[in-house]
């Protein structure tokens, strides 16, 4: 020991090399395998079903299942950070009555519109600040903003509303030709563009990189000098806007609004994100999964009514043998990471 | 050197937590380019002065100087701004992440809000040759050792920038050799003026990179020396407050021992137990009333070949007799059954339970062992904790008391207590004195000395060799997930003959 020296060494002790464990991309394992699976079952459609291959019936997934992949984004970067946003399906009744009853009222659209998205995304910071400041569990913290949320909308009104508001209806009867005899709808553009936008701000800003690292480990995150506290309320205020906003395309969907709109679509967020590769446990997954998620369970519903004589009823059974399926199988792949 | 005005002074620090005054009244100075230790006990204060000065704690009184200005540092990314950075002992990094991002997040290469990959991972790339490493930057970090998240760590902290560098135990989980390339680092940011404030159990350590030390002893400053000028004995002395007669004491019962160990009944012999990937065939027989080291360098298969024993591992290869017997470990319960017990390496991650109080921890065993139908009755517990709690001298000695809020050589001694209290008549104790003072060190070593004088066998893997040497009745080298040789600790071994034996990987 006492030989050590000062002069510089040329070359790496080869520990270092020895101790490297390669592992070929098995962060993205659990997203191929969704990518598999949704090519599988896109192809078993095509093989017994007529005109299942034609353009439209892809299209048409994202303009059926816009409101979830919305929410479903937001739920994305809550469960990155390790948490879970339970609120979203009721904040999407809440916005759907409000939205329904401000348009009654003769509110003018560009109100109602920012009001109601900004009314989400304080509903959503609040949750994170009980959250951050109290150490309240996020189950719990959102599970009282669930309760909250749809009191307030069956408060507001308990009957269905309906939306005669001209702007609302003409958004909804908008078509957008994207090629020859394939249509869709404006939400079906809004919502591939809050997921674009989404995987942009994980990806390639430094709150993104935030999100991933308080997922990773929020004691390490803090002792990096990172905003953990600030991260974390703008992970549940980009949830809560992400919930408004699936509110307000479920309102131009149905021109309605109603409080029992959105019933249970948090867990649907969640089984989505699941599916698509989103640890449960935080740090690890991409809003690509998600998308595929919410295109597997679009799926099983697509292929549910092309058979025509199946029980609506299997989706859910799909999607809860699929959830089984995923969970064990990030266990494997976590557990062989460690 | 002296002619320098520090780049760091801490006059007066006062910190108090809720029943317990940890900082009272210690000054502390850091020079630009010296390496100065800071000593103690655990629970002496070293922790907490080094989280004051990284802002994770606030100081009731007392200020603090940067660079010959008063500041208030007030989290830990001011402290980073103010030119202090830390690396802690138990790797603070997200290894869910890249290497590359985990050296620069927070302070990522941007242009137009837009995160540079392809710029970071270059930079990344530099900054890590520089410390003689070569790794994939854009691999997640998990997929390194504990010893190169480390090096990242200090990568992380050196590219912030720093004035002054804080290393809080870095080298407890680093072999020789990696320690040797952080001491290597160290000198070379010494050279270009970091001041370091470094923090080690390892005395060794202190003396060969330190120029400096400062002593803490309950939350008061003892004094500041020079390193060269302060004997060994003197320093120990200084830390603990008493004279250490329990170390010498022990020199010579290993020797004494042996021939009774050697007439005893073997409790275990392993035949070409082995697992494919993680040990090597090996044979090993342990006697009542023997203690067994297992020495080798980290990652030569010590934990590994300790845990078939436990039924932690599947062994894929070979058989088990206990006390004579063919015995089939499934798993650690039925080791448990057959009185094997295990003590972890890993006390925070599998052993210990922060939030359960002291008594809930000692207990804990002994109930999983009863199963949980037949509840131990509260005064039995109470009887047996408070037993344990004088019999280890576990401090504080309040057995309600979360296990979280003891320091790390006294959370040992609950995790060995639970392993007692089950009367096992084989213990495997995995690195039970890594990361814990001197005092606590010698505390733990005499414990397993008495318990293998009461008849109880003892497998005792340590990554230090002297403490391996002082304890064992003969000793299993480990090279490369093999063992390599089993020496009968006689006067003629060493710490030099087992380093040989390490090295030349046979017997020579």
């Amino acid at each position: 020991m006492t030989t050590a020296s000062m002069t510089p060494v040329t070359k790496g002790p080869e520990l270092n090399k020895r101790r490297r464990v390669y592992k070929p991309n098995a962060k993205y394992i659990p997203i191929l395998a969704t990518l598999g699976l949704l090519a599988i079952m896109y192809i078993t459609g095509i093989a017994n079903y007529d005109n299942f291959g034609d353009p439209s019936v892809f299209v048409n997934l994202f303009r059926d299942n816009a409101v979830l992949l919305v929410v479903a984004v937001g739920m994305t970067f809550v469960i990155i950070t390790g948490g879970i946003d339970l609120s979203v399906g009721a904040v999407i009744s809440l916005t759907t009555v409000l939205t329904a009853t401000l348009l009654k009222g003769d509110w003018p659209p560009l109100v109602v519109l920012p009001a109601v998205l900004i009314l989400g995304a304080l509903i959503g910071a609040g949750q994170g600040a009980v959250i951050h400041f109290f150490k309240v569990e996020p189950f719990i913290a959102t599970l009282a903003g669930l309760f909250l949320a749809r009191g307030l909308a069956l408060f507001i009104n308990q009957q269905s509303i309906p939306i005669r508001n001209e702007t609302w209806s003409a958004i909804s009867d908008y078509r957008i030709e994207l090629a020859d005899g394939v249509v869709t709808k404006p939400n079906a553009i809004i919502a591939v563009l809050v997921v674009i936008i989404a995987a942009a701000v994980l990806a390639w800003t430094r709150f993104g990189r935030n999100v991933y690292a308080i997922g990773g480990s929020s004691d390490s995150a803090l002792l990096m000098g990172l905003p953990v506290g600030r991260t974390r309320i703008v992970v549940y205020t980009i949830s809560g806007f992400c919930a408004a906003l699936g509110g307000v395309l479920y309102s131009i969907n149905s021109t309605s609004g109603h409080a029992l709109q959105g019933n249970g679509y948090e867990l649907d967020a969640i089984a989505a994100c699941v599916i698509g590769g989103v640890l449960l446990t935080g740090g690890a997954g991409y809003v690509w999964g998600t998308l595929l998620g919410v295109m597997v369970a679009g799926l099983i519903t697509t292929i549910i009514n092309f058979q025509g004589d199946l029980n609506a009823a299997w989706t859910r059974i799909v999607v809860g043998v699929l959830l089984f399926v995923f969970i064990v199988m990030q266990r494997l792949v976590t557990r062989k990471a460690k | 050197m002296g002619e320098q005005s520090p780049v760091l002074e801490m006059a007066g620090i006062r910190k108090v937590f809720p029943g317990v005054v940890a900082l009272d009244g210690v000054d502390f100075r850091l020079f630009p380019g010296e390496v100065h230790a800071l000593m103690g006990e655990n629970g002496a204060g070293k922790s907490t002065l080094i989280k004051v000065l990284t802002g994770v704690y606030e100081i009731d009184g007392g200020e603090i100087k940067l660079g010959g200005a008063p500041v208030r540092i007030s989290g830990p990314l001011q402290a980073q701004q103010a030119g202090v950075s830390t690396v802690y002992q138990e790797v603070n990094l997200c290894t869910n992440l890249s290497v590359a991002e985990n050296i620069f997040i927070g302070r990522e290469p941007r242009k137009f809000g837009r995160i540079q990959w392809g710029k970071m991972r270059r930079r990344a790339a530099e900054l890590l040759t520089r410390l003689d490493l070569d790794l994939d930057v854009s691999a997640p970090l998990s997929s390194y050792s504990l010893a190169i998240q480390q090096m990242v760590a200090i990568a992380r902290a050196i590219d912030i920038e720093a004035r002054v560098l804080i290393l809080d135990e870095p080298t407890s989980s680093l072999d020789t050799s990696e320690v040797e390339q952080l001491f290597r680092i160290m000198r070379r940011l010494k050279e270009s003026g970091v001041a370091i404030l470094f923090v080690s159990h390892f005395l060794d350590q202190i003396y060969e990179i330190s120029d400096r030390l400062t002593v803490l002893r309950n939350g008061q400053l003892i004094g500041e020396y020079k390193t060269a000028e302060m004997p060994q004995v003197q320093l120990v002395e200084k830390m603990i407050g008493k004279e250490l007669a329990a170390l010498e004491d022990l020199e010579d019962k290993a020797q004494r021992n042996r021939e009774r160990a050697a007439e005893a009944k073997p409790v275990l012999e392993a035949k070409g137990l082995g697992r494919t990937g993680a040990i090597a065939p090996y044979d090993l027989t342990i006697h009542a009333g023997e203690v067994v080291g297992l020495a080798g360098l980290l990652g030569s298969g010590r934990t590994e070949l300790a845990r078939l024993l436990f039924g932690a591992d599947k062994a894929d290869q070979g058989e088990i007799h206990l006390d004579g017997k063919p015995a089939t470990l499934r798993d650690p319960q039925a080791a448990m059954k057959r009185g094997i017990a295990f003590s972890s390496e890993n006390r925070r991650t599998e052993g210990i339970i922060g939030d359960l109080s002291v008594r809930e921890n000692i207990i804990l065993a002994l109930q999983a062992s009863r199963g949980w139908t037949r509840p131990i009755p509260r005064k039995k517990q109470d009887e047996i904790v408070d037993k344990y709690i004088k019999a280890l001298q576990i401090r504080p000695a309040d057995p309600e008391r979360p296990v979280r809020n003891l320091s790390g050589g006294n959370q040992q001694k609950v995790l060995l207590a639970r392993w007692l209290i089950t009367e096992p008549k084989l213990l495997i104790i995995d690195e039970p004195t890594r990361g814990i003072d001197v005092g606590a060190k010698a505390e733990i070593q005499k414990l397993v000395a008495e318990l293998s004088d009461g008849g109880m066998a003892v497998l005792f893997v340590s990554a230090e060799l002297e403490e391996v040497l002082r304890l064992s009745h003969k000793i299993e080298v480990l090279r490369d997930r093999r063992l390599v040789e089993e020496l009968e600790n006689t006067a003629g071994v060493d710490a030099d003959r087992i380093m040989q034996t390490i090295a030349s990987g046979a017997t020579s």
